[in-house]
């Protein structure tokens, strides 16, 4: 009961905090909308019991993007409040693909089937072995070594390739990003001195 | 029914309830919690201002509540619920006015997963330092959003410069809080704080010269984030005015002071979970007797109470440990004087993150070369000593071949025959990696079976 009722508000306050974030006009004010946006969408990973995704939504997109985009809005806006005038042809083709991504979404969710609660809790039950609800963290940090109990349900058979590897390229990208980003940052400053 | 282990399971007990025994529950956490967060302001700023009172020889307040003014923070609570709720024409009126509660609600949430004693936390998540972490990230928006949306230039400096000192040390934070997870192999506070009971030299402080700096570089950096002097250029009241809150007044404007001081003590009470041992008192025989009082949880009333008392105590000292954090806050905010915000970035990002890094990767490398730090200790680390269990039962068995020379010369040896093969014979090692020169034991072997043993 608690559940559905925590699920229909966070649920309710996601999609209408989207719709907020398309009609305000501000800058700012669509960044406050889509935080209680992205907020929510944690607190239904957190009712799914996916604390580690739940989390990292909250420090990835809320506690980062978010601030990094404010700060940015703030550092250029030349006047007050930065707003955003949408053009009605704008509009129509936004319009347009949201209704066509709905229908995707609408026809792909009737065509699952739906295993139900007891389905759910066996697959549970064969992949994390008595782990309490919510601490997926240790399941995810063996995946990433690539051993999943959860795909593997006889177990003896070998470990799956990890997503170790993507991932430390992934990191290593970024750095060269971040390195390539502060390179560029100081060439200009040091051709100004010189001119 | 005494015997309960958890507020939950209590309420559950009684079947009346109907299963509105998790509401009950959940609403019980967090009144606690609401209270924890009410006093801990009020406490603090009580301090704040009799320890800058006595640090610039005054008296500070004396007369509010008799003795040593300790109801001041009461009487300046009254005043400003009796304030005028100003909204200037010049602001976005309505990301003005719920700006202070994003700053209020993300510092609250923050105690949801702190453990103020042994099992007494709200949610006792597995990665319960990422999600705290994450929260106390979001308390930065308020502040920003307050800043420019207050229309006032003051504001929207301090809104950016907060923005710029927070994105920056956020990074040197997490690393800092890392570095005692690595040496406890556990996200989870719980198990952090409970590893470290014993003498006080099972603290993580004192697990390696890493930690030891890394306590130290953290607590600057902690500082940082809850924006106190000498990082306090959000606010710089000399030079802008009020910063952020320039423009607010009355319950608005005490908003900011309560999450700012909640806040103090949930990363003071973080640094006490990771590395001042927590709960634990930091001697070993009373800690040994308290967790056996905890232990006898299941038995008649007067064990269960006796367990509920050794949880108060515990709820005590992690207390004390975290007020005292916030004292040497408060000290040092009276003590040292304001940086510029370039030196506030020269500090963060030239000196902390490289020392942050430079602990983190030591950290790391620490249990490889100095494998004799962890038989000093007592600790029991979960993670690590059941995958260890595993492979050294495979190794008995002599499915996995026992890696190295160091590893036969070892006790392993002796036991090899009392175990019969044939209950390991299904374990087959995978993709064995080559070994290191003297990191026998390190060089992990694992198959899906041993997970499976783990996660069980």
């Amino acid at each position: 009961m608690g559940q559905s009722f925590l699920f229909t508000f966070f649920a309710l306050s996601t999609c209408l905090s989207a719709i907020a974030v398309v009609v305000s006009q501000t800058v700012v004010r669509m960044a406050f909308w889509l935080i209680i946006s992205l907020g929510s969408t944690a607190a239904l990973f957190f009712l799914a019991e996916a604390d580690f995704v739940g989390a990292a939504q909250l420090l990835v997109y809320v506690g980062g993007t978010l601030v990094l985009l404010v700060f940015g809005v703030m550092l250029t806006a030349s006047g007050p409040y930065l707003k955003i005038a949408t053009a009605p042809g704008e509009t129509i083709v936004a319009g347009l693909l949201g209704m066509l991504f709905l229908f995707m979404v609408y026809s792909s969710v009737g065509d699952v089937q739906w295993v139900g609660a007891e389905g759910v809790s066996a697959v549970k039950s064969a992949g994390d072995g008595g782990l309490q609800p919510g601490n997926t963290l240790r399941p995810i940090g063996l995946s990433l070594f690539g051993l999943r109990p959860d795909k593997d349900l006889d177990g003896d058979g070998p470990a799956a390739p990890g997503y170790l590897l993507p991932f430390e390229i992934v990191s290593v990208h970024l750095l060269v990003v971040l390195i390539g980003a502060a390179y560029l940052a100081r060439a200009k400053r040091s051709r100004a001195a010189n001119q | 029914m005494l015997a309960a282990q958890s507020i939950a399971e209590f309420l559950n007990s009684f079947t009346w309830l109907n299963g509105y025994g998790y509401v009950l529950a959940t609403i019980v956490h967090a009144l606690l919690l609401i209270h924890v967060f009410a006093i801990s302001p009020f406490a603090f700023i009580w301090l704040e201002r009799k320890v800058s009172g006595r640090i610039q020889d005054r008296l500070g307040p004396t007369r509010v509540g008799g003795l040593f003014g300790w109801l001041q923070s009461l009487a300046d609570g009254i005043k400003l619920i009796q304030k005028e709720d100003l909204c200037p024409p010049a602001a976005d009126s309505m990301l003005f006015r719920s700006a202070p509660y994003i700053v209020c609600v993300s510092s609250f949430a923050a105690f949801m997963v702190l453990p103020f004693s042994h099992g007494w936390v709200a949610v006792a998540a597995d990665c319960g330092l990422f999600i705290l972490l994450a929260i106390l990230s979001l308390e930065v928006f308020g502040i920003i959003m307050a800043g420019y949306s207050s229309g006032s230039k003051w504001s929207l400096f301090g809104g950016m410069r907060e923005a710029a000192q927070m994105v920056s040390y956020e990074i040197p934070l997490a690393i800092c809080a890392l570095i005692p997870v690595v040496a406890a192999g556990s996200l989870n506070l719980g198990e952090i704080g409970s590893m470290q009971r014993g003498w006080i030299g099972n603290w993580f402080l004192f697990h390696d010269p890493f930690t030891f700096i890394a306590f130290f570089v953290y607590f600057v950096v902690a500082t940082a984030s809850c924006k106190r002097a000498p990082f306090d250029l959000a606010e710089a009241e000399s030079e802008l005015v009020g910063g952020f809150h320039t423009e607010y007044s009355g319950m608005r404007w005490s908003f900011f002071f309560m999450g700012e001081y909640a806040s103090m003590f949930a990363v003071c009470g973080v640094a006490s979970v990771l590395f001042l041992g927590g709960w634990n008192t930091g001697i070993g025989p009373i800690d040994d007797a308290l967790y056996q009082a905890r232990a006898g949880g299941s038995g008649s009333a007067g064990e269960w109470s006796a367990g509920y008392l050794a949880n108060v105590l515990g709820a005590l000292v992690f207390a004390a440990k975290a007020s005292f954090g916030v004292f040497v806050q408060v000290w040092l905010r009276w003590t040292l004087p304001r940086l510029r915000i370039d030196q506030v970035m020269t500090t963060c990002l030239k000196y902390l993150v490289p020392i942050s890094c430079f602990l983190f990767l030591g950290a790391t490398a620490w249990p490889l070369v100095f494998r004799q730090a962890f038989t000093i200790t007592t600790w029991n680390s979960p993670v690590g000593d059941r995958v260890g269990e595993g492979l050294q039962e495979a190794r008995r068995a002599g499915v996995v071949p026992a890696a190295g020379s160091q590893e036969s010369e070892s006790g392993s040896e002796s036991e090899s025959e009392e175990v019969e093969p044939a209950s390991a014979a299904s374990v087959q090692p995978v993709s064995p990696m080559p070994e290191l020169p003297g990191e026998a034991s390190s060089s992990v072997v694992l198959s899906a079976k041993d997970v499976r043993e783990v996660s069980q």
